[in-house]
């Protein structure tokens, strides 16, 4: 017999009250563990999301959170656009030395499918091919791959890659078609409809719940358009939508459509790769400190981090705080708990010091208890925390493209288990007082 | 020699301040394997005298030797220690822990010596009183007869050389009693070890060739208000 095992059958004697302190402290641990994951999980989240490049280019009128927000996780309404000509310093200007690839974004549109929502992001096949979604844990970078169909084909304006989320929820497909809604309200009207040639394999970033269109036939739909400069107007470009009425071929994929001249166009945002860290220092500095600031040139993980660090940061502390108290009162709960059973157990006490127990003996037993407690707690509260993740998991990634795994640990889990115990011996230390201070002569009814 | 006492006194504070004489006991001893049996009237310091043997209770003044160690002079832990290893306790109401088996009780009287609990011993202990089958049965499933049995093999777990039984049979029916008086009898006997043995029963009583009556013994008696 060692104490473990008298402290075992102590606990196994008030079964009842014991499963529930110890259920109590283990639904406190379990949440514990939910906001440490959860909130893990969304940080690599937010941070993966904007890997892959250097800088986001957008307008200069508005703040850099709005930037990011709208570029990488497609919330929000997009900042004021920018001139493609800007667009074209990166890529044959004199922005150009210092970039490996330059990939606009015109964002705006959005698609509805029942009650989802989703926002049409046009863009060029760059986006596919020059960039990537952040790294593996060997550092190599994360490339797109499609689960069914490709990129756009050259020269195809009207053509579209979704992403995998969208694919799920839509039950959209290679070939299937969709019509955006210009601007983000439901109320917007309807675009003419675009092919789409490619799924996305799931990347685990905002990506995966937008659509991706091809930025030609973006500038050429309704509303899209910049007016033509007189003296620059393109003889190609043709009436509101560009059409040609004269001629329009059915097999044609443009519908008869020229692209639309470059004065005529703008960018939301411009994704930027440099060649080197250095060369985004220097375009950083050109972008945001030159005399005619048109734009501004933001570096996405800089503003995650801050994004995270003045909010999720402070909701987690706040999240940790609550569940630090509900642990605390089942903590207290435990404390109640054995040291309302220590007057039915004093006999039990003296007689253990009767039988040659010291009185450190005693109290490290009613130690051991609350330890045991609160061990078995706390183990029950980690599986149970990680078994709400597995089983919440499938849900949590359709809705908010946050993937949650059932075996995804933090090592601050691993804190929970000295804290704990440091925890139960503040909790068991006065019963085990009380144990310690057990008169064994008066309570073995000593007589005179 | 495996008892002695000498010039032992003990008082209990009153309430209003004054001392309360409960023990004075000039000289009392108990030989290696002798099975003495201790009589008085209720409240005349039987269960005290017993305790300051245990070293459960301090003694005002005096010496209590047992096996050559003067406990009197130990500190608590040492006492504590060498009462684990020493001395045996049979109690009036068994005292056995609830939640724990038979033989777990048993156990339990061998986990404060500082040795690993001797299983086999325990469970032959149980064999010698009868309880072989009973080994996994909590007290709650075991008899008023079967319990104090149990308590009789936990006394003896640790080959004490003095056992302490306070009014043993006082709560066993009248045809279990003699059962227990042999179990303790022939258990001291057979290990050699010293009874001291407090009872109000003359039946049991007249079984033991000493008998001492706490009246003579304890000359602080007389100033007890009983």
């Amino acid at each position: 017999m060692n104490f473990w095992k008298i402290a075992w059958r102590n606990i196994e004697q008030r079964a009842l009250a014991s499963s529930l302190t110890g259920l109590s402290m283990a639904l406190g641990v379990a949440l514990m563990i939910l906001v440490i994951v959860i909130h893990d999980v969304t940080v690599d989240q937010f941070e993966n999301d904007a890997e892959g490049y250097h800088l986001i280019v957008g307008g200069s009128k508005g703040g850099d959170m709005q930037l990011v927000m709208t570029t990488v996780y497609h919330l929000g309404k997009p900042l004021y656009p920018i001139p493609y000509s800007y667009y074209k310093r990166f890529v044959d200007g004199d922005f150009a030395p210092y970039v490996q690839a330059a990939v606009p974004y015109c964002l705006g549109d959005s698609f509805h499918h029942e009650d989802f929502q989703f926002r049409v992001v046009a863009t060029s096949a760059d986006l596919f091919n020059k960039i990537s979604y952040g790294t593996y844990d060997d550092g190599s970078d994360k490339r797109y791959e499609f689960l069914s169909g490709g990129s756009f084909h050259d020269g195809h304006f009207f053509e579209a890659v979704i992403g995998s989320t969208v694919a799920r929820q839509t039950g959209l497909g290679v070939g299937d078609t969709f019509q955006p809604t210009h601007g983000i309200s439901t109320r917007g009207d309807k675009h003419q409809d675009f092919t789409i040639v490619g799924v996305l394999a799931p990347t685990g970033t905002a990506n995966d719940r937008a659509l991706f269109a091809n930025l030609e036939g973006f500038y050429l739909l309704e509303g899209h358009a910049l007016a033509p400069e007189e003296e620059s107007a393109s003889p190609t470009a043709i009436s509101s939508d560009h059409t040609d009425h004269h001629h329009v071929d059915s097999s044609d994929p443009n519908r008869g459509m020229q692209p639309l001249p470059e004065d005529q166009r703008e960018v939301t945002s411009i994704l930027v790769v440099c060649k080197d860290s250095f060369g985004a220092m220097i375009l950083d500095n050109k972008i945001n400190k030159g005399k005619d600031r048109v734009a501004q040139a933001v570096a996405p993980r800089e503003v995650v981090t801050r994004l995270l660090d003045g909010i999720v940061g402070p909701v987690r502390v706040v999240l940790l705080v609550l569940t630090t108290l509900i642990i605390i009162v089942a903590g207290i709960s435990i404390l109640v708990s054995i040291y309302n059973s220590m007057s039915e157990r004093s006999q039990d006490i003296a007689v253990m010091r009767a039988l040659g127990a010291s009185r450190t003996a005693v109290m490290a037993i009613i130690l051991v208890e609350s330890i045991l407690l609160s061990l078995m707690s706390g183990i029950v509260g980690v599986l149970l925390g990680h078994a709400v993740l597995g089983l919440a998991g499938p849900v949590v990634e359709a809705q908010a493209g946050v993937v949650l795994k059932f075996w995804q640990f933090n090592w601050q889990e691993g804190l929970l288990v000295p804290g704990l115990v440091a925890f139960a011996s503040l909790v068991g230390f006065l019963p085990a007082l009380t144990a310690y201070r057990t008169d064994v002569a008066k309570t073995l009814g000593s007589g005179r | 020699m495996i008892l002695k006492l000498e010039n032992v006194r003990k008082s209990y504070l009153e309430p209003n301040g004054e001392k309360l004489p409960i023990l004075d006991v000039e000289h009392f001893s108990l030989g290696r394997g002798e099975q003495v049996v201790l009589q008085g009237r209720s409240g005349c310091g039987k269960t005290t005298l017993l305790n300051c043997l245990a070293g459960l209770t301090t003694v005002d003044e005096g010496s209590i030797t047992i096996n050559g160690h003067d406990i009197v002079r130990l500190p608590e832990v040492s006492r504590d220690r060498f009462r684990a290893l020493h001395i045996g306790f049979v109690f009036q109401t068994f005292n056995l822990l609830q939640g724990f088996t038979a033989l777990e009780n048993v156990l339990l009287g061998m986990t404060f010596t500082g040795q690993k609990p001797d299983v086999s011993r325990a469970e032959t202990l149980l064999d010698n009183v009868g309880l072989s089958h009973r080994l996994t049965h909590k007290p709650a499933a075991l008899s008023v007869g079967e319990q104090q049995r149990v308590a009789v093999a936990r006394a003896l777990s640790n080959r004490p050389s003095l056992l302490l039984a306070d009014e043993p049979t006082a709560n066993i029916d009248p045809a279990h009693q003699q059962q227990v008086i042999d179990l303790l009898r022939d258990s001291c006997r057979r290990e050699n070890i010293a009874m001291l043995l407090v009872t109000h029963s003359p039946e049991v009583s007249q079984q033991f060739e000493r008998v001492e009556t706490l009246e003579q013994v304890n000359r602080a008696v007389a100033g007890i208000a009983l």
